[in-house]
């Protein structure tokens, strides 16, 4: 390491945000807390907790922005940056793993022995408690939970939806190319088609939920497929949402002349982050929808 | 802006401000605005360390409710109720609140010493990550005082037993939700620091252990974190929402979510020992005079316990009826690790054989440490044996194992690292005599409170349950005596604690005599800013 300014770590004094940012979290899950418990002014606390969640990060991005556009980082705090973000999506994938996990244990294991099948005090278990009862994915349970539902097929939305992501994926990758290439105009340009297919995605999954709970009787109270299908998909399409908005960002600082070819990590972030989104979508088409 | 960069090499300043009384040897600010906007990582650090002794003494308070309640068979003190949300928060308190964040602290302090790193990679994270846990705590705390009363189901959090709480629950779930993000944080710092900071020349294989046990447990966190996330989730939303994961009516079930659980809950067991390896790894070769024996062995040693530690999480649930393939495997992967974690204990005796020993107060800790932590692994390996386990699930068995391989292990080790390192932070020695006097007295205590558990789980007491059998009476007061014992004398850690800090005999820059790293060759106290220019590791031993 060098004795000089450019090429030393930064480390910055006095930050501000990270106490606004556990106040603001604070308040969120305290309103949050209360709200489900239908308590007075629950709501509302919850909202002013995702308000100052909001200012938090538009501020210390802001912080953060503004240092990388003055030259403030070097490699080094890059490569922090990359680690940073890199191992954030991965405790990412960890969080859908534990959903995944449901999912798959539900229908090979429990699912099975409530009807009576894999041996050991299955049969038993099944003549006792749930009798009558024979699984078969998708299932709402011995106990009809949220009563008769009829399946998310995976052709139609599902799929334009499919395509629509990993269409994006593509616009995401042209984008980065175009950077690398110190084009900023066409980041831009391509960035923006990204973003927009992004809430497209997002709105033909409102959709797909609108017609879940008015067409197919499919609410998240629909047993067990309805737990694994609303939490999988919606804990993505809220994945989805935030990838959006972070590539939102980027294009909006690109329209400020942000970037350049060799510096543009937020860029990166966002685009990892987007194709995290993507894979983990490839993975509930086949899992949720199709299999 | 350009950026002020002092001529030390390390860039400071906030953002759009100008600093120019920043300069390196220049002390931190004062005040109350010092700590909460600091980025410094000893400063982070002690912020961690304090915090977790106040939580020690309120988590002990709790447990101390526990034994005062158990000193005699019969409903003699508080409500079974909040009896039962005692040994729950006592658990999350000890967990969340103490061990994990005395072991980031300690991180925090150590870490960029030992690798000749400037600070933290991330310093503002590093802030945000330890000011989240006084609100997740809040938050956690404040359920005791709610009409519906305390988390009362056990830690473990099992449905469908859990999902009758009062409305408390929702506000414990979201406090296990505050602090995972505090813990995500902190680890991914901590791994990016170990991977990117280290000063020119500390190659993998010359950090020192205790780098090396928290560049694994980092990563424990960061894969096991997010899963009970997801666990509390849909516990949350079985609750709350309608889904039914956890309940059979629905085609879930509720063994699901010990399954999910355990999958975080058994990393977990290993994130609050791993980093105790690491220390107890530093002090036994200082007081032995010696190299640490076998440090390849070490590190492959702590990994191949990482790794299997994903795999044995069905240990903690031989009784819910799972297929016997299943029992076999957890049996045997479980005792599995009791390979390597042989081959640690071995290594630490080998390092003290034909040593030249002293026992000052840390090395005294650091036996207590071996010798009591092997106790709880041996009543483990009992444990991990299925057909027995059926025998021992949830009884004082279990208790008294864990507590063994918690308090006279993990507690150790941290009370270990503090001596050990207080004078580094300080620039002051402790007092040598009440050291060694506080070691006594908690071994011999700690002993007292928790051997007889042994007894009266072997048999057939139940854990937390707030009365018991007439049989079970009198190991129950010798323990309840033991624990009253080794609470009181806790204050006497907190006395010396702050009469290091006030003043004591000037520490030397090497400290201990055998002592090896980096953390050595600075001044003691550690200047505010340390390795602003990386250290030319030729000069130094770095392990």
């Amino acid at each position: 390491m060098s004795s000089t300014g450019a090429n030393a770590y930064y480390v910055p004094h006095a930050a501000r945000w990270p106490i606004v940012g556990s106040i603001g979290l604070f308040v969120f899950f305290w309103g949050f807390a209360n709200w489900l418990n239908d308590r007075p002014l629950g709501k509302e606390t919850f909202f002013l907790g995702a308000i100052v969640l909001v200012v938090m990060m538009f501020g210390w991005f802001g912080d953060v922005i503004r240092e990388s556009e003055s030259g403030t980082y070097n490699n080094q705090v890059d490569t922090s940056f990359r680690m940073c973000m890199m191992w954030f999506i991965f405790s990412e994938v960890m969080f859908f793993a534990a959903f995944f996990g449901a999912l798959f244990y539900a229908r090979t294991f429990s699912g099975p022995w409530i009807g009576g099948d894999g041996g050991g005090g299955a049969p038993v278990t099944n003549e006792l408690l749930y009798q009558g009862f024979s699984y078969v994915w998708p299932t709402n349970g011995p106990s009809s939970l949220g009563g008769d539902f009829q399946q998310m097929g995976w052709f139609g939305l599902p799929l334009i939806n499919t395509l629509l992501l990993l269409t994006s994926g593509v616009t995401c990758t042209i984008a980065h190319h175009a950077i690398q290439h110190g084009d900023r105009k066409k980041m831009v340009r391509w960035l923006g088609a990204t973003v927009a297919l992004g809430f497209i995605f997002v709105g033909l999954q409102a959709y797909e939920y609108y017609h879940a709970y008015h067409g197919l009787n499919l609410k998240m109270s629909s047993g067990i497929y309805g737990s694994t299908f609303f939490m999988l998909t919606g804990f993505h399409g809220f994945h989805v949402t935030m990838g959006a908005i972070m590539l939102l960002v980027v294009m909006l600082r690109g329209m400020k002349s942000h970037f350049t070819a060799k510096n543009h990590f937020a860029f990166e972030a966002a685009a990892w982050y987007w194709h995290f989104v993507d894979v983990v979508w490839l993975g509930l088409f086949i899992f949720v929808y199709l299999l | 802006m350009t950026t002020d960069s002092s001529h030390d090499g390390v860039v400071h300043h906030a953002p759009g401000e100008h600093h120019d009384h920043d300069h390196d040897h220049h002390g931190p600010a004062y005040g109350l605005m010092r700590w909460i906007t600091t980025t410094n990582h000893k400063d982070i650090g002690s912020l961690y360390l304090w915090f977790s002794l106040i939580m020690f003494f309120i988590g002990g308070a709790m447990a101390l409710v526990i034994r005062a309640e158990l000193f005699q068979p019969g409903i003699q003190i508080v409500d079974p109720m909040f009896f039962n949300s005692m040994t729950t928060m006592h658990a999350l308190v000890m967990i969340f609140g103490v061990v994990m964040p005395a072991f980031v602290g300690l991180a925090n302090w150590m870490i960029p010493m030992m690798i000749g790193a400037p600070d933290m990679a991330l310093p503002r994270l590093n802030n945000w990550s330890f000011w989240i846990m006084p609100f997740a705590f809040a938050i956690l705390l404040s359920t005791l005082f709610m009409d519906s009363g305390g988390p009362a189901g056990g830690w473990t959090l099992y449905p469908p037993l859990s999902l009758q709480m009062g409305d408390s629950f929702a506000f414990v779930i979201f406090a296990i939700h505050f602090m995972g993000i505090s813990s995500v944080m902190g680890s991914i710092n901590i791994v990016a620091t170990i991977f990117n900071m280290r000063a020119p020349g500390v190659t993998f294989m010359k950090m020192p252990m205790f780098v090396w046990t928290w560049l694994i447990t980092a990563y424990l966190l960061i894969a096991t974190i997010p899963v009970l996330a997801g666990a509390v989730t849909m516990l949350l939303t079985d609750r709350y929402f309608g889904t039914s994961f956890f309940s059979a009516a629905g085609g879930g079930d509720p063994v699901m979510f010990q399954h999910i659980f355990w999958f975080f809950g058994h990393p977990e067991v290993y994130i609050l020992i791993l980093p105790a390896f690491g220390i107890i790894s530093s002090i036994i070769p200082t007081f032995a005079r010696k190299p640490l024996f076998g440090y390849d062995s070490m590190v492959y040693a702590t990994a191949s316990i990482a790794f299997l530690s994903f795999i044995v999480w069905a240990h903690h649930m031989f009784t819910t009826g799972m297929p016997l393939a299943g029992s076999l495997f957890f049996m045997m992967s479980t005792m599995l690790i009791s390979v390597p974690t042989g081959v640690k204990v071995f290594n630490w005796v080998a390092t003290m054989w034909r040593g030249a020993m002293t026992f000052e107060t840390p090395m005294l800790f650091a036996i207590g440490f071996v010798i009591m932590f092997t106790i709880g692994g041996l009543s483990g390996l009992m444990l991990a044996i299925t057909p027995a386990d059926i025998q021992y699930h949830d009884t004082y068995f279990v208790v008294a194992h864990f507590h063994y391989v918690l308090v006279p292990g993990a507690i150790y080790s941290i009370m270990a690292a503090t001596y050990y390192w207080i004078p580094k932070w300080t620039g002051n020695m402790y007092d040598e005599t009440l050291g060694k006097w506080h070691f006594w007295i908690s071994t011999v205590f700690v002993n007292v409170l928790f051997f007889p558990m042994h007894f009266v789980g072997l048999a057939g007491m139940n854990r937390r349950i707030p009365d018991y059998s007439l049989q079970f009476a009198d190991w129950n007061m010798v323990a309840s005596i033991g624990a009253f014992g080794f609470g009181f004398s806790q204050l006497l850690f907190v006395w010396i604690v702050i009469k290091c800090v006030r003043g004591g005999k000037q520490a030397t820059d090497e400290v201990w005599e055998g002592a090896r790293g980096l953390e050595w060759t600075v001044p003691s106290p550690a200047p505010y800013h340390t390795f602003e220019t990386a250290p030319d590791i030729t000069k130094y031993a770095v392990r």
